[in-house]
């Protein structure tokens, strides 16, 4: 039997940006993407990518479609799955509403979108998201569509009928079995998603994502309310005045940094 | 039980205490619940708790409720959303709170789509409006903004960021009732099942434990400077960490990574050198008390973080930084 792995990913405002590109806008209630930095796929969600093309080489036959909710989106960013070995990919534009602070509303586009997909044998999501670092969305999948859930892993395996996943503790790991289907959220410590290799640049060229929008995903009167309100969105005070430690020279100014922190007693 | 409105707070033992995190968690629902004028509840879940209820008590706590069951004994998740699901159901609180600690960022969002509501993530700051409604701030996109977010739903959950509130014993105390409760449970109900677990031992003092953490980046331009971290740590009882950037370039293993994608530490003084601050590294050590930074850019972005700084370059300012610290050490 084939296996169809289905990876949500999530297009994010690049997290490399300098702080001084980094803008609110004037009603205080959104983050403005900048016009000349290109966003990125989220890291963790690259991790995803990785772990289904890794659970591809080790069985017979397996499908892997990407999907994704969003708006705005940048095609050339978000077809790096396909040229790293994905078969399909699907982007959702969803408008202002998957913007909803409540993850209740992106948890149900997503899982709307996946009901179309059809059948499948595992969700691989990031473990969160490097935006609003929520890490709800994966759970609210699972729980539309009453599979288990295993987060935060760095290993995924799939047999015949079960998944099994090494779950990151702080001091080691954990193993961790459920039935499929399931949805597993995926860590930085599964290592460093491939690059797209060429002929997979090539391949992928050839593949035009899928675009769906919200008429497409038949949405009826069980879209959940948002229970969030943003009241305010706003740049952080910083509480520190940064005192420089000057010295003759770089040397000098090491050593009285010495002394002027066991001065604090911080060392 | 009780069915009044109150704030209920999801306890944890760690070590066979009760968790800092919970001690917090208490102040700020004492608080909250005094704002309402309404109960502050708390509950443990595993067994043999009864112990555990006079520390609770300092927190002015009005009723504790003690789930036991021989299913609770290790934490797991299906089998703690239920038994807390089935107390919500019975004592209808207005709202929960957990600790972003490993077991309240399972349970967390869990417990939200259980109970049919929303969870408001990471919160620094919590209070109440005059709805009677939860506000929560939280940092958004690496800490680079606040958001201030309002709570509408019921229950109102939230998940609280660790070592945000200075705990406080309460002269006045609660209510004081014990409530032992036995949940239904049964193992059928556990849908990921944990085969076994596996320690990995690291050399050391862990990034995630230290009290001191001296981190290199981009300025080193290469692998052997991180020896020179790595001394400066170990002088200092310290952990050795590193930026995105230095391990991208294959200087330090990645498992040094502080960061988003890497590891969140808490360190009492956090010594960057070459770490220009990018907001994603920030992300990971907005929680160190004291950042004390060395980079040769004055205009580095680390800098609006770090209470201390020297602007210079990093080969000459460290050796006398190091040779310092050593005559303090053999000093003292």
């Amino acid at each position: 039997m084939p296996v169809h792995i289905i990876v949500a990913i999530k297009q994010v405002m690049d997290p490399e940006i300098p702080p001084s590109a980094f803008t609110i806008a004037e009603n205080a209630k959104e983050v403005v993407s900048p016009s000349n930095i290109p966003p990125v796929i989220n890291g963790y969600d690259e991790q995803a990518i990785e772990a289904a093309l890794r659970i591809k080489e080790t069985v017979e036959e397996a499908t892997i479609t990407v999907v994704s909710i969003g708006s705005n989106f940048s095609l050339d960013v978000m077809k790096k799955p396909l040229s790293m070995g994905a078969d399909e990919l699907i982007l959702v534009d969803t408008g202002d509403i998957g913007n909803d602070p409540d993850s209740n509303i992106a948890a149900y586009l997503l899982t709307s979108a996946i009901r179309k997909i059809g059948s499948f044998d595992l969700i691989l999501c990031g473990r969160q998201a490097s935006d609003w670092d929520n890490a709800q969305v994966p759970v609210g999948v699972a729980s539309m569509l009453k599979v288990p859930i295993i987060t935060v892993g760095r290993k995924v395996e799939i047999t015949a009928k079960n998944v099994r996943v090494e779950r990151v503790l702080p001091n080691g790991y954990e193993l961790v079995e459920s039935n499929l289907p399931a949805v597993v959220t995926l860590s930085s410590e599964l290592g460093e998603p491939r690059y797209p290799t060429l002929r997979g640049i090539m391949a992928a060229t050839k593949k035009q994502p899928i675009l769906w929008s919200l008429n497409d995903l038949s949405i009826d009167e069980d879209l959940p309310t948002s229970n969030l309100t943003i009241n305010t969105i706003t740049t952080p005070e910083k509480q520190n005045e940064c005192t420089i430690i000057e010295g003759e020279n770089g040397q000098e100014a090491g050593k009285n940094l010495a002394l002027k922190l066991r001065e604090a007693k911080l060392i | 039980m009780a069915n009044c409105q109150n704030i209920l707070v999801i306890g944890e033992l760690t070590e066979g205490s009760l968790s800092s995190t919970t001690k917090e968690l208490l102040t700020v629902g004492r608080n909250l619940a005094d704002s309402l004028q309404e109960d502050l509840n708390v509950v443990l879940l595993g067994e043999n708790l009864s112990q555990y209820t006079s520390d609770l008590l300092f927190f002015g706590t009005d009723t504790i409720y003690l789930a036991q069951h021989s299913l609770l004994e290790d934490y797991q998740d299906d089998l703690y959303v239920e038994a807390i699901t089935q107390l919500a159901a019975s004592t209808n609180p207005r709202s929960i709170l957990l600790g972003k600690t490993l077991t309240g960022k399972e349970l967390g969002p869990r417990l939200a789509f259980k109970l049919g509501t929303s969870l408001l993530q990471d919160c620094i700051h919590l209070a109440i409006d005059t709805n009677k409604n939860l506000v929560g701030k939280r940092p958004i996109y690496g800490g680079n903004a606040l958001a201030e977010i309002t709570h509408i739903g019921t229950p109102q959950l939230a998940i609280v960021r660790p070592k945000t509130i200075e705990v406080s014993v309460q002269e006045q105390k609660g209510k004081g009732n014990i409530n032992e409760y036995v949940p239904e449970l049964s193992d059928s109900m556990i849908q990921a099942r944990t085969i076994e677990k596996v320690d990995e031992p690291v050399s050391g003092v862990r990034l995630e434990d230290a009290r001191i953490v001296v981190s290199g980046g981009r300025g080193l331009g290469g692998p052997e400077p991180f020896r020179d971290l790595e001394d400066l740590a170990s002088l200092l009882g310290g952990a050795t960490g590193a930026s995105r950037a230095a391990c991208d370039a294959g200087w330090i293993p990645s498992s040094y990574q502080v960061g988003l994608t890497g590891k969140t530490i808490t360190p009492d003084l956090y010594i960057t050198v070459g770490i220009s601050g990018a907001s994603q590294h920030m992300a990971g050590c907005s929680g160190a008390k004291i950042i004390v930074s060395i980079n040769k850019d004055s205009e580095a972005n680390i800098f609006k973080d770090s209470a201390f700084g020297v602007v210079g370059d990093w080969k000459e300012v460290l050796p006398g930084f190091i040779d310092q610290i050593k005559s303090m050490t053999n000093a003292s």
